[in-house]
């Protein structure tokens, strides 16, 4: 069998915007995709959830078309979108062919011209709008304040990776309308943003499109990397109280940046653990003991630096004690041992189906134009797709057992139990109550 | 080079013509019906396979086999375990998933191409012949009654699960899937042979096919997994799922008590309309104007103008008999009030004091569709799409027809539909929240006294 491969063309605009060209006709649409090299990383402690907060923004008008963004692209039969993690902000449009001069229109006018239309009143309705936001996804849902604590714990404070995106209610309604502009002007140019035309479109006449629209904006800076590190010498034992029915363990190691070494087998390593009833921990705490109503695992690699999570709950009768000491003894298992040639082949197969499932959309998130945006910004090569699978195929046994050796030791981690409210003693012996709001 | 013209926005081209996808249509000897849809992008294959075991099968005081029925096939089949099973799926990268909807239940399996005959095989192996043993029982039952414990916390699962009671009372749609802990505790091993002996036989479900081969190439790999399933001696012992009273006589307000939640969790509708409905367009159009996309009238009142919500919507949760209408929201405790009122007044203005504007049809209408065509992109979202019109019993010609008929609605059909099929004065109203700050607020609302509910109900 072939291996499956994402074509494309890149070239540099004179201002720096790199443009990416991904040809395939199937259905009459094109995939616009922007990311914007800016997350919360760029935040600064006390003015936590900014990018978020102007993502929203983004949305609300232009100089040249001073009203909301949705209702002209759905007018055109398309759909958008945005996001805004740790490391970059993406924007993404959909539409029929007969509607891309329309999404390149609206995308360059944002990028070049927000601040116009940027008033105080749109301004402080996003604020309330992303409040809400915040209540409805974190501070009224079981569990849901849970990986705030934990990058708290596993990063330190000057840190950006210590404080989650969505930011902190303080920060939030802190934040002035000046804010806005000085981080549009330090952030939203070519010089920081990568854009990807992927679907119906010949290439050429694609570049063609992205000169016009984009051509004439000025470059601006292009920003200074983040720099950060975090260590973890210790274990680290917290509880959080919640409304919750079951008693939930939470265990958290730093790990390797997104496509450092390591990455790769770290990922790897979470499905060997906790993907599907055939791993490991699924296994032996859900299918034999019964210890547990789920479990899961995964590695969450970042520009920065990673880290890998592992989540189970308690089922009733049965204590977050007895829980960690048999995932301790799974953990131990793979670092002596490592995985299996047999579950190394499962891997692989599963790893070279979904590579391949990747590449069925040209749009939204996690279509095929934001992955050669991903490749581009975090890697600097949107050809890197081919060699990204290789870094799963390639991994072997050994490799995933020094992985697991080096990052998941017992005394680097956070333990966060989170409990029934007023069931402190449910928690893992020695935890300490933490406070997040 | 030209730069581009900033003092307007540029126009749409003329929309790309698009083929629909062809739908042949097959049938085995044992009476399953086959739908074979080539898909030449990826060489990647969707089968989906549809059965008469949807919530509504679940016979009154058993509510909640139906889903643990179908939970217990992936259990295991001949000498494969749980466990063997999962292993035989992802050793060919296989996808699984299982939707328990309210009239069917549709099993859906998404491998590679070279893996298509695989994957069949062994979703035929646990669809007819699973094991069904005790112990797996046993184990399955209590994880769904821990699920259902843990649900309580999750406001928009107490809103859904009360939500449907109060619009269905005892009718057979009245409940979510996964049941209540009474009837999940009742029940027996024995339940769930006699359910899939009933419910899973060939004469009564439909596979449909998507990927990059021919038509009986496909077909051949339905026959090669399916060929061999017969229909069951035990007749179908359904109750006919009777219909329901359109709407109630009057408002209702109900309150699920979530003690200082920082938003409250709103359903706010009533039982409206039928799928098969001649209305169905209308009634499309009808929702994208007031409040079923991000540009509708009610999220624009309460997100972008009030800053009261993420964001609210409005839809109707299709089913073969009456299905609601209704508008769900999670918005901040202190709005909850004057959120409820502007959406009644949404409600209200549609009906006819303030009929869509030309600008506002336009919009609708485009987004629903000169859009449709980016739904036919994959194979899994093909082979769903079809799946979707083997439920109601709609023409293989729908895709085809669905633009033209959609084009053709006037404002005066939205008002006509609206007033027939939304009724302001006769909703029920529920609210999952912080009732000792919202309840006073909740009085000059005129929707009468609240009805208390636990978080269980």
């Amino acid at each position: 069998m072939d291996a499956p491969t994402l074509p494309f063309t890149k070239r540099t605009l004179s201002n720096g915007l790199d443009t990416i060209v991904h040809e395939d006709h199937h259905v009459p649409i094109v995939a616009v995709n922007i990311w914007y090299h800016v997350g919360s990383k760029n935040e600064q402690p006390g003015r936590t959830g900014f990018a978020h907060l102007f993502e929203h923004l983004m949305f609300e008008g232009s100089a040249h078309h001073n009203a909301g963004y949705f209702p002209p692209i759905q007018r055109a039969g398309g759909l958008l979108n945005g996001s805004t993690n740790t490391d970059r902000t993406n924007y993404w449009e959909v539409v029929p062919t007969s509607a891309i001069d329309l999404a390149l229109w609206m995308e360059s006018d944002r990028m070049g011209y927000l601040l116009p239309a940027v008033t105080a009143e749109r301004f402080e309705t996003q604020r309330d709008v992303v409040l809400n936001e915040r209540r409805q996804n974190y501070e009224n849902r079981p569990y849901g304040f849970a990986l705030m604590a934990i990058v708290a714990a596993l990063f330190p404070e000057q840190h950006p990776y210590n404080w989650p995106t969505i930011g902190s209610v303080d920060d939030l309604r802190a934040m002035r309308l000046e804010d806005v502009q000085t981080f549009f002007r330090t952030y939203y140019h070519p010089a920081n943003a990568s854009l990807t035309l992927a679907g119906d479109i010949a290439t050429e006449r694609a570049f063609d499109l992205a000169e016009r629209y984009f051509g004439d904006l000025p470059a601006g800076p292009r920003p200074a990397p983040v720099q950060a590190r975090a260590e973890l010498a210790r274990e680290v034992r917290l509880l959080l109280e919640d409304r919750v029915q079951m008693a939930r363990l939470y265990m958290a190691w730093l790990s390797p940046a997104m496509f450092a070494d390591g990455d790769a087998e770290m990922d790897l390593l979470g499905d060997l653990l906790a993907n599907g009833k055939t791993s490991r921990l699924y296994r032996t705490l859900v299918y034999e003991r019964r210890v547990a109503l789920d479990v899961s695992a995964y590695q969450s690699s970042r520009e920065l630096g990673g880290f890998f999570l592992l989540v189970a709950t308690a089922a009733p009768g049965h204590s977050l004690t007895e829980i960690e000491s048999l995932i301790d003894v799974e953990l131990q298992a793979l670092t002596e041992s490592g995985p299996t040639e047999s579950e190394m082949e499962r891997a692989r197969a599963q790893v070279e189906a979904h590579f391949i499932y990747r590449l069925q959309t040209v749009g939204g998130f996690g279509g095929k134009s934001d992955q050669l945006n991903a490749y581009n910004v975090l890697r600097g090569d949107p050809g890197f797709f081919p060699a990204d699978l290789a870094r799963y195929r390639d991994a072997s046994t050994d490799a995933v057992r020094g992985a697991a050796r080096r990052f998941l030791a017992f005394d680097r981690r956070v333990l966060l139990s989170v409990v029934p409210r007023g069931e402190q003693h449910l928690a893992l012996p020695g935890a300490e109550p933490v406070s997040v709001s | 080079m030209t730069r581009a013209d900033r003092s307007r926005v540029p126009d749409i081209g003329p929309d790309p013509p698009f083929t629909f996808p062809r739908i042949v249509r097959h049938r085995l000897p044992n009476g399953l019906q086959v739908r074979t849809v080539e898909h030449h992008t990826m060489p990647v294959v969707t089968m989906v396979v549809q059965v008469e075991a949807g919530a509504v099968a679940d016979p009154h005081g058993r509510e909640g086999l139906a889903a643990i029925s179908v939970d217990m096939l992936d259990e295991g089949t001949g000498e494969l375990s749980a466990i063997d099973v999962s292993d035989a799926f992802a050793r060919i990268g296989a996808e699984y998933d299982v939707d328990v909807g309210p009239d069917v239940t549709a099993f859906a399996v998404t491998t590679l191409a070279r893996f298509a005959e695989r994957g069949a095989s062994l979703l035929a192996d646990i669809l007819l012949r699973p094991s069904l043993r005790e112990h797996d029982f046993d184990r399955v039952r209590q994880l769904r009654l821990d699920r259902l414990r843990q649900l309580k916390d999750s406001p928009p699962a107490v809103a859904e699960r009360a939500f449907l009671r109060l619009l269905y009372g005892e009718h057979a749609y009245g409940h979510l899937p996964i049941g209540n802990a009474a009837a999940l505790s009742a029940l027996a091993r024995e339940d769930v042979a006699a359910f899939h002996a009933e419910r899973f036989q060939p004469s009564r479900a439909t596979a449909v096919i998507a990927g990059p081969m021919t038509h009986d190439e496909l077909l051949r790999l339905v026959e090669g997994a399916f060929s061999g399933w017969t229909d069951g001696s035990s007749a179908l012992q359904g109750h006919p799922v009777g219909d329901v009273e359109a709407v109630a006589s009057q408002s209702r307000l109900a309150v699920v008590a979530r003690e200082a939640a920082p938003q409250s969790e709103l359903r706010i509708g009533h039982l409206s309309a039928h799928r098969n409905s001649p209305d169905y367009p209308a009634l499309l159009v009808m929702n994208a104007v007031l409040g079923g996309q991000f540009v509708s009238r009610i999220n624009l009142k309460l997100r972008e103008e009030k800053g009261y919500t993420y964001g609210a919507r409005t839809g109707f949760d299709w089913r073969r008999g009456l299905a609601p209408f209704s508008l769900q929201a999670s918005v901040h405790t202190a709005a909850t009030a004057d959120a409820i009122a502007d959406c009644f007044a949404e409600l209200d203005a549609i009906r006819g004091s303030r009929p869509p504007t030309d600008a506002e049809m336009a919009l609708a209408k485009a987004s629903l569709t000169r859009g449709y065509p980016r739904g036919f992109e994959t194979a899994s979202q093909v082979a769903r799409a079809v799946a979707q019109l083997a439920i109601y019993g709609l023409p293989d010609t729908y895709f085809e027809e669905f633009v033209p008929k959609v084009s053709a609605i006037q404002s005066a059909d939205v008002v006509r539909v609206a007033e027939r099929y939304v009724h302001p004065a006769r909703t029920v109203t529920l609210v999952v929240g912080d009732y000792q700050t919202v309840g006073p607020s909740l009085g000059p609302l005129g929707l009468g006294e609240p009805q208390v509910l636990p978080a269980d109900a």
